[in-house]
């Protein structure tokens, strides 16, 4: 197995053997060591590979994400799993601000709690945080699945498109355009696989209230200039 | 004889003009702002009011068709494994798929090519159509991140992070419903039919340091390879460039307010930003403080026209130009041939700017297919590269008369101004003179 110490190592080799893999490779599992809050680790991932990340990371770990797993045993910083297309990214700790941010596909969990703006302009992403969720979280969130199991801050789903947010605990205020909406059978059935995906067995669905667009703001109206 | 009071003509207000009056009205009927394509409309100062000096007994011309005056222009040199080399530093500036219809992107792609040189994608993503036609892509890096995918980075031969654009420093986009087809909407991960707000910041980053950041994880997910551009519009060209430079920018694109949009309110086009002219100079000043000139390269773009502007831009600094509104007029947008459908509209060829509505008689503007068959990408990106080499070869010209054996080597020696205002903006003495406002010593 490839370990890669950051102390010691540049991020370069780090990156550059991620995005050098061939197919049918046997490396495919990569553990980093030491860390330290370095940014953009494990970016550009474009294989199925296992990365498990002993410690705390920066900036855009695991940005744009295509059909990797990996695991920081720690907290992440801003901007976590950015853009990821595929695959999944697991937050032991806690994670900073924009987590999932304009995410395409794959599964991000948050064990810990997620800063503001958790899934801002997500679209297709699927996030599940163990704790709670800032302000302005799934800001113009088009599609894909956020699920809290904390609470969520202020102004959650502004803008919202048609991603669908789930959250178990309070939400401090709703953003613009965004509504709480039926429970559907449809979305038990979505947000029971989500959990089970994210590896939680002690919660059920049905504990979640669901949230999404009231598609007011869909096209431009002059009538409705004062929520905007 | 009785005296006879000799009629007065009737007296329009100057503030309270027709078009001023007519939009009060368009106001209080619509009760919404009014949304259109372009640049400013207004004059402001601009690249006519500059003149080159030409050759005298202190300097000496080349001569034409015989003595060489190089064009070629490397951007990205800076830290990017593979810069880009272009035959010509007339570039061609983002427009989006969506915005424009898939031929109008072809077109662009093939004139690109023809001619040399490179265009870039916008924001909606990058097509297959116009990554095949396009020998050299930038691929714009926007706050909507539509279409925004690691497989179009690495296929794409530079990245452009889009903070601004001239016609709106500070704005959004939107794209109206009627624009977005099933293509576009699948592309956007959007439902179809609804409007497409662009954000007026990115997502995950806000400021310099966090630039910084952003660039550097684009870098690493491409392995170094491409240039990376900033976009900037010309609001505060000194600092912006500056601070594009520290974040670690290849090249910083810099784009006054005559550059075009696809969709804004004309309260922002008319009144937001500075015109080319004002941004260059700061800008370049700000690459001499840090000793970058050249090794950054800067491109400008904004109400280029000719090769009179492409070698002005450069004599005052700039590596390269980028155009939009007039690619788009090369390859027939506001042909005075579809004068009777411009009529229906409302409009007259060489005014019509409601982008937005989709329904753009030449077929570029649009994603209606009807419409947007009527524009042939090869013959349009055949007259796109005729109008590219046209520039290239006026800038030659000019760049010769002056003595220069690369168009680089034109200067702000080589130029005069014929207004105040022009000499103040391009620092450069007065027709005349040796002065120029700010200079002091008169």
């Amino acid at each position: 197995m490839p370990v890669f110490d950051l102390s010691t190592t540049p991020l370069r080799e780090l990156n550059s053997a991620l995005h050098g893999l061939s197919a049918g490779a046997n490396d495919t599992v990569f553990e980093v060591i030491n860390p330290r809050g370095s940014h953009a680790v494990a970016v550009g991932i474009d294989a199925p590979v296992t990365v498990d990340i002993k410690g705390s990371v920066g900036y855009y770990c695991a940005g744009m994400n295509d059909g990797g797993n990996v695991t920081v045993h720690g907290s992440a910083g801003p901007g976590v799993a950015e853009n990821m297309m595929s695959g999944s990214v697991v937050i032991e700790g806690d994670a900073s601000q924009y987590a999932g941010a304009t995410g395409r596909g794959g599964l991000l969990v948050i064990k810990g709690n997620a800063a503001s703006r958790c899934g801002i302009s997500m679209k297709g992403i699927d996030i599940v945080v163990h704790g709670n969720i800032g302000h302005m979280s799934a800001f113009m969130g088009q599609s894909g699945h956020l699920v809290v199991l904390g609470d969520a801050g202020d102004a959650l789903g502004d803008s919202l498109y048609e991603a669908k947010l789930f959250v178990r605990g309070s939400v401090k205020s709703l953003g613009a355009d965004c509504i709480e909406k039926d429970m559907r059978p449809e979305h038990i059935e979505k947000l029971a696989e989500l959990l089970e995906l994210a590896g939680i067995r002690d919660v059920r669905p049905e504990e979640f209230k669901r949230y999404g667009s009231a598609r007011k703001l869909y096209n431009f109206n002059i009538d409705n200039a004062e929520a905007y | 004889m009785s005296y006879h009071n000799p009629p007065t003509p009737p007296r329009k207000s100057a503030t309270f003009d027709d078009h001023t009056l007519a939009e009060i009205r368009r106001a209080a009927a619509t009760g919404i702002y009014d949304i259109r394509g372009g640049g400013t409309k207004r004059k402001v100062p601009h690249f006519d009011d500059l003149l080159f000096l030409g050759a005298s007994i202190s300097r000496y011309p080349l001569e034409g068709y015989r003595e060489k005056c190089d064009t070629t222009v490397v951007l990205g040199s800076r830290f990017a494994k593979k810069p880009i080399t272009l035959k010509t530093p007339i570039t061609i500036a983002g427009m989006s798929f969506g915005a424009l219809s898939g031929n109008a992107k072809e077109a662009l792609g093939r004139g690109a090519t023809l001619a040399g040189t490179s265009t870039t994608t916008g924001d909606g993503g990058m097509t297959d159509e116009e990554r095949g036609h396009s020998q050299t892509l930038v691929y714009q890096y926007l706050p909507s991140r539509y279409g925004m995918n690691p497989k179009d980075l690495r296929r794409a031969d530079a990245i452009e992070v889009v903070v601004g654009q001239g016609a709106k420093p500070g704005g959004g986009g939107m794209l109206l419903g009627q624009k977005i087809s099933d293509r576009v909407a699948n592309m956007r991960n959007l439902p179809k039919g609804i409007d497409q707000r662009s954000a007026c910041r990115h997502p995950d980053w806000t400021g310099p340091d966090d630039l910084e950041i952003k660039i550097m994880e684009l870098r690493e997910i491409t392995d170094w390879e491409k240039p990376i551009y900033v976009k900037v519009g010309g609001a505060r060209p000194y600092y912006d460039t500056a601070l594009a430079v520290k974040a670690g920018a290849d090249v910083v694109v810099l784009d006054g307010m005559q550059g075009g949009t696809a969709a804004t309110q004309d309260v922002f086009i008319e009144n937001v930003g500075m015109p080319t002219l004002a941004c260059i100079r700061p800008a370049v000043q700000a690459l001499q403080d840090l000793g970058m000139h050249r090794k950054v390269q800067l491109i400008i773009s904004g109400g280029i026209r000719s090769g009179a502007d492409v070698a002005k831009a450069l004599a005052l600094g700039a590596d390269a130009v980028a155009i939009g509104t007039a690619a788009l007029v090369a390859i027939g947008d506001n042909d005075p041939r579809w004068e009777e459908e411009y009529q229906k509209l409302g409009t007259t060829a060489g005014a019509y700017d409601d982008w937005h509505e989709g329904k753009d008689p030449a077929g570029i503007t649009t994603q209606d297919p009807e419409l947007a068959a009527r524009l042939d990408p090869v013959a349009a990106g055949r007259r796109l590269a005729n109008y590219l080499k046209v520039m290239t070869l006026e800038a030659q010209t000019i760049a010769r008369a002056c003595g220069k054996n690369h168009l680089h080597n034109l200067e702000p020696e080589d130029l005069c101004a014929l207004t105040m205002e022009a000499a103040a903006m391009a620092q450069v003495p007065l027709a005349g003179t040796s002065w120029y406002p700010g200079k002091g010593g008169f």
